[in-house]
């Protein structure tokens, strides 16, 4: 066998152990990434989505948002315009976090119809370019 | 001032048009008028971009608030030294920073480049012109114009985000840039050489010192980076695999893997094509990384503001990729490679295979980044892929290329035999062995953890043992002192040594992304005088109380700050102070959401890292997250020791001209050929 061939088995070794470990990567860790619409479609088809690890992309409810410091527990409902869906989040939420903001919230739908939250993310649509005050 | 500026601009952009012409035809006609025009129109192209540059920041100094890019950027009480870094805080400056520094160093390349290789010019010239034609057409026509002017002026400008108001972040994105722009030139040289059908040996000297410029310069981009993420973002880490931390690592994957595989072909006349590729899919990947950080098609903490802007770069990759590959096939004939590959156990093997890594690394980060799009192009519903997907698949990849890195400077070229190969692993393999059971004595059981440290300690065994056998070499041959005996070895062969430190500088890193894996923290809400502990890996007891709560206005934002007591094991360590700063304008009015300000204690082993949540209701009682991160401070040294070994590579010179050619062992090949 020469080196060339030696070489071409371990370069498909290579590739091969790269392709393996994203697909099975993906497999393990992917998350649906859902808006809140596409989550009650896909709840009411298949009730397996409950209790499913997934981020659900929305925006905040202005004027939903409880926090209570003591228990570091925030609540808040999360809206696409048609469909609204209540958040439980225990942590610290990030700066960004406020009112009307855009989040992506990541947690598990419970059979109580609310959202559980291992984490939040705010997303600010002008997050490093404010606009100008008249 | 922005009528000057626009004329500036418009100005630069007909250099570059002209500049492009002039260039492509005068290289490929041979017309040495046109090529001399090509030449001017950058030196044309550069001046006027300055011109620009200062009008921007004339502007932004003299608080023209009726500029909409002033207004949006800065305020009256915005501290001097933000006022600087305004001109690339937001995206139509950027924009224009980009064009400058672009044709500052296409003016560099007309310069600087040696007689050898002026053949190669005019295409450079006009390469670097499109793509700066380019960018500056962005501010002109998407429009990201930042002369334009508001209907009104207002009193006071938004100011600055509070979190671009670090001084990591004035120097990170300008580094990270410069990263990114400077790989347009040895990618200029590569289309160049393709068209010129002048691809000898030549264009490839022409390409690598600028293209482990622009690896340096990346390097230091995604430290500072890093950087500022750990001190001011507040999440506790560095590094969050967001994809435009992603897209920016992918042309620095691509690089490495270049100025690796470069050695094979000056050495033994091989792999042409594919450093050929490398180069091109380089720049190719920094336009896509611009593309996804500021069109917004990803979501990612980082994103600009969604604007056409991104349209404007998907058109121009679009064009860019076709062309370069239609380019790249036609001349493919003309790359044949001139030896081939011997044995599996040679250096060109263990080159190659840290090729596949490095790509292996890149792909996955691509895919995993893009994930999101693929599979709902694909499917129809958008999965996403986080931190656990990039490091279930990179840490095996990284610790195989780690495991390369001690392997590939102990095997000889062409063909290793088995005695000397006993000889070149002995010393090394037992100090991994050695560092792999003190830690396992010690208690360590996590795999991933052992693994890169107890392979760091393979690499570092590899790189002393190459530094020691030099060192002792000069010693015995020349009778010179130990010290000056390695200060010459490395002096008199920069790219090998400087190399070598290089990697020692990716072991430190190596060795403080394991530390990440014994990171514990805890969350509490402490009134004053009440503690909280917390065990550190290393199995001490610290003890966090929390002190006091003070509030007060500073320059141009109002603090609150809260106090922490620590101590290690009951004895008193010191203490560390947390904020929450609201900033506010000239009138006193909120700007922006509250940001955070992390009380960070640095040490050799571990970082304390405290952050203030918020208060309760306005009392004394403060939310806190308290982080232990072990060997954080590593990852910045080995950034340091990197950075000065990437510098060692790169410095020019090196001893007249035949003592380089019997020591930078590459060259002596080079000039037989």
């Amino acid at each position: 066998m020469n080196a060339g061939t030696k070489f071409a088995i371990g370069a498909v070794l290579i590739v091969g152990s790269v392709g393996y470990l994203m697909a099975s990567g993906i497999k393990e860790t992917g998350q649906y990434f859902l808006t809140p619409s596409e989550l009650a479609q896909k709840v009411s088809a298949d009730p397996s989505f409950y209790d499913l690890g997934m981020k659900v992309g929305a925006r905040v409810v202005p004027g939903t948002v409880e926090k209570e410091t003591a228990t570091q527990t925030l609540r808040f409902h999360i809206t696409d315009g048609t469909v609204s869906y209540p958040v439980v989040f225990r942590g610290l939420p990030p700066d960004t976090f406020t009112d009307s903001v855009e989040v992506v919230v990541e947690g598990r739908l419970q059979r109580d119809g609310v959202i559980h939250a291992t984490d939040v993310l705010a997303k600010c649509g002008s997050r490093y370019e404010a606009v100008p005050k008249a | 001032m922005t009528l000057l500026g626009n004329l500036a601009l418009w100005l630069a952009f007909l250099m570059g048009l002209w500049g492009a012409v002039t260039g492509f035809a005068g290289g490929l006609q041979g017309r040495t008028d046109l090529q001399r025009s090509a030449r001017q129109a950058v030196f044309a192209m550069f001046a006027a971009l300055v011109v620009a540059v200062i009008c921007l920041e004339v502007a932004i100094f003299q608080h023209d608030f009726n500029v909409a890019y002033v207004a949006g950027r800065t305020s009256r009480n915005l501290p001097t030294f933000y006022l600087w870094s305004a001109l690339y805080s937001g995206q139509e400056g950027s924009l224009l920073f980009w064009a400058t520094v672009l044709s500052l160093f296409a003016t560099l390349a007309q310069v600087l480049t040696s007689a050898r290789h002026r053949a190669y010019l005019p295409f450079v010239a006009a390469v670097t012109c499109v793509v700066a034609a380019f960018f500056i057409s962005v501010m002109l026509f998407a429009p990201a114009n930042p002369f334009a002017r508001l209907p009104y002026t207002p009193v006071d400008g938004a100011g600055m985000n509070p979190q671009l108001q670090n001084p990591g972040m004035v120097f990170h994105p300008p580094m990270l840039y410069l990263g990114y722009i400077s790989i347009t030139i040895p990618f200029a040289f590569a289309i160049a050489a393709l068209m010129s059908k002048k691809l000898d040996v030549d264009w490839l000297v022409a390409i690598r010192k600028w293209t482990l410029l622009s690896w340096l310069f990346l390097s230091i981009g995604l430290l500072i980076g890093m950087w500022w993420a750990y001190v001011e973002l507040g999440w506790g880490g560095y590094w969050a695999w967001d994809p435009v931390e992603n897209v920016a690592l992918l042309p620095w994957l691509t690089m490495t893997a270049f100025l690796h595989s470069v050695m094979i072909q000056e050495k033994r006349g091989m792999l042409k094509k594919w450093n050929l590729a490398l180069i091109l899919s380089s720049w190719l990947l920094s336009i896509f990384g611009t593309f996804i950080t500021r069109s917004g098609v990803i979501a990612s903490v980082h994103s600009f503001t969604q604007s056409n802007v991104g349209y404007f770069f998907l058109g121009f990759l679009l064009l860019a990729v076709p062309a370069t590959f239609v380019l790249y096939a036609k001349r493919l004939p003309l790359l044949e490679a001139e030896s081939t590959l011997e044995s599996m156990v040679s250096r060109e093997a263990s080159f190659l295979f840290n090729n596949l890594l490095f790509l292996g690394i890149a792909f996955s980060v691509l895919w995993g980044t893009m994930f999101p799009i693929l599979s709902e192009w694909v499917k129809g519903t958008k999965v996403t892929v986080g931190p656990p997907f990039f490091n279930q698949v990179n840490i095996p990849l990284g610790l195989a290329l780690l495991a390369l890195t001690g392997i590939g400077p102990l095997i000889a070229w062409r063909r290793a035999s088995i005695p000397n190969l006993r000889r070149q692993f002995a010393v090394p393999a037992t100090s991994g062995v050695f560092v792999l059971l003190i830690l396992l004595v010690a208690g360590m059981r996590d795999f991933g953890a052992l693994m890169a440290i107890a392979l760091g300690g393979f690499v570092m065994g590899t790189v002393t043992q190459e530094f020691a056998r030099g060192t002792s070499a000069r010693h015995r041959q020349y009778g010179e002192p130990l010290a000056l005996a390695a200060l010459r070895l490395v002096g008199r062969n920069r790219r090998r040594y400087g190399g070598y430190i290089v990697h020692t500088g990716m072991v430190l890193l190596f060795v403080a992304f394991a530390g990440m894996a014994f990171k514990t923290e805890t969350q509490a809400t402490l009134r004053p005088g009440e503690s909280v502990t917390l065990r550190s890996p290393y199995g001490h007891v610290y003890t966090f109380t929390h002190v006091s709560v003070s509030q007060y206005d500073a320059l141009n934002r109002r603090v609150t700050a809260a106090l922490v007591e620590v101590s290690r094991d009951g004895k008193h360590m010191g203490r560390l102070k947390t904020e929450k700063r609201q900033h506010v304008d000239a009138l006193g009015r909120n700007t922006f959401e509250p940001s955070t300000e992390v009380g960070i204690r640095s040490g050799l082993r571990e970082d304390l890292y405290v952050v203030l949540g918020g208060l309760v209701n306005g009392t004394e009682q403060a939310v806190y997250r308290f982080t232990i991160n072990p060997l954080v401070w590593w990852v910045w040294a080995g950034g340091y020791v990197l950075v000065f070994g990437g510098l060692i590579v790169l410095w020019p010179g090196g001893g007249p001209p035949a003592v380089r050619r019997t020591q930078a062992g590459y060259a002596v090949k080079l000039e037989a050929k």
